[in-house]
């Protein structure tokens, strides 16, 4: 019963398409249908070992995308076209010059979802992006002050102001940095800080 | 719709022409600005440190503040 239907289906595909269906030809029969501008297309009729036909998934087959970098999508974007729609595009194929604007924009339409101006458009997303990011950096500013109270043990004994002050002395006594840095401000006569 | 054709070539050309000098101009100011804001005060604060510097009365108050270890101070 399925044989005898695949077998008409063959045969009309064979009409269409002059070599037979092999599953690889699918490609150029989805370039054959798209000239009747038929989107659903039903792949030749592969027969192999009395079974039937895989479904062909929506996603396998070429789509429709509105990107900058690749400026010429696979299909045009309306596929079924009204009785109007084709009659434009017959007069597509006369002299151009004889479009008016209105119809030159029309076909643009048929072909073309989204002008660049309008694909190219700023979304606002940054905002949300950097409102997120300083939120999660002040929740970090939380978290860090919790584990200085509550997790952290005492500092070294070196970071006692004594200890410092004996530090600081040392550094003064080797005279660390004297022409530009640290030993540059000290009055070494009068054992105090240059005014 | 009769827009103009819009340029096609010579567009990195374009830019290079405007952005180059700028960017020689701004790096050459910067060179410069560092020279005389950072360099030349240097030079001239060891300069003068060095002029009126005396070597064997720093080693001397240094010996005393017990800094060293080869020569302890005066006192011990």
């Amino acid at each position: 019963m399925t044989a005898i239907f695949c077998k008409l289906l063959q045969i009309c595909n064979l009409v269409v398409i002059f070599f037979t269906g092999l599953c690889d030809l699918v490609m150029l029969a989805t370039r054959a249908f798209s000239l009747i501008g038929k989107r659903a297309i039903s792949t030749s009729v592969c027969v192999r070992g009395g079974h039937g036909v895989a479904k062909v998934e929506d996603y396998t087959l070429p789509a429709y995308f509105d990107r900058r970098e690749t400026p010429l999508p696979d299909i045009a974007y309306v596929q079924t076209l009204t009785p109007e729609q084709k009659a434009l595009k017959e007069k597509e194929k006369g002299s151009w010059a004889a479009l008016s604007n209105a119809e030159k924009v029309a076909l643009y339409h048929l072909s073309f979802k989204q002008s660049f101006a309008e694909m190219n458009q700023g979304t606002g997303e940054w905002k949300s992006v950097v409102g997120g990011i300083m939120f999660f950096v002040g929740l970090t500013g939380l978290v860090v002050l919790w584990q200085r109270k509550y997790v952290y043990g005492p500092v070294p004994h070196t970071l006692d102001p004594e200890y410092k002050q004996q530090e600081l002395q040392r550094m003064l006594d080797m005279r660390m940095n004297p022409v530009e840095g640290f030993s540059a401000k000290w009055d070494y006569e009068n054992k105090q800080w240059k005014k | 719709m009769s827009l103009a054709k819009p340029l096609m070539r010579g567009l990195l050309a374009k830019r290079l022409r405007f952005h180059l000098p700028i960017a020689f101009g701004l790096a050459f100011a910067a060179a410069v600005a560092f020279k005389y804001t950072v360099t030349e005060p240097r030079k001239r604060a060891y300069a003068d440190f060095y002029k009126q510097y005396d070597a064997v009365k720093e080693f001397n108050a240094m010996r005393e503040a017990g800094v060293f270890q080869s020569v302890r101070p005066s006192g011990e």
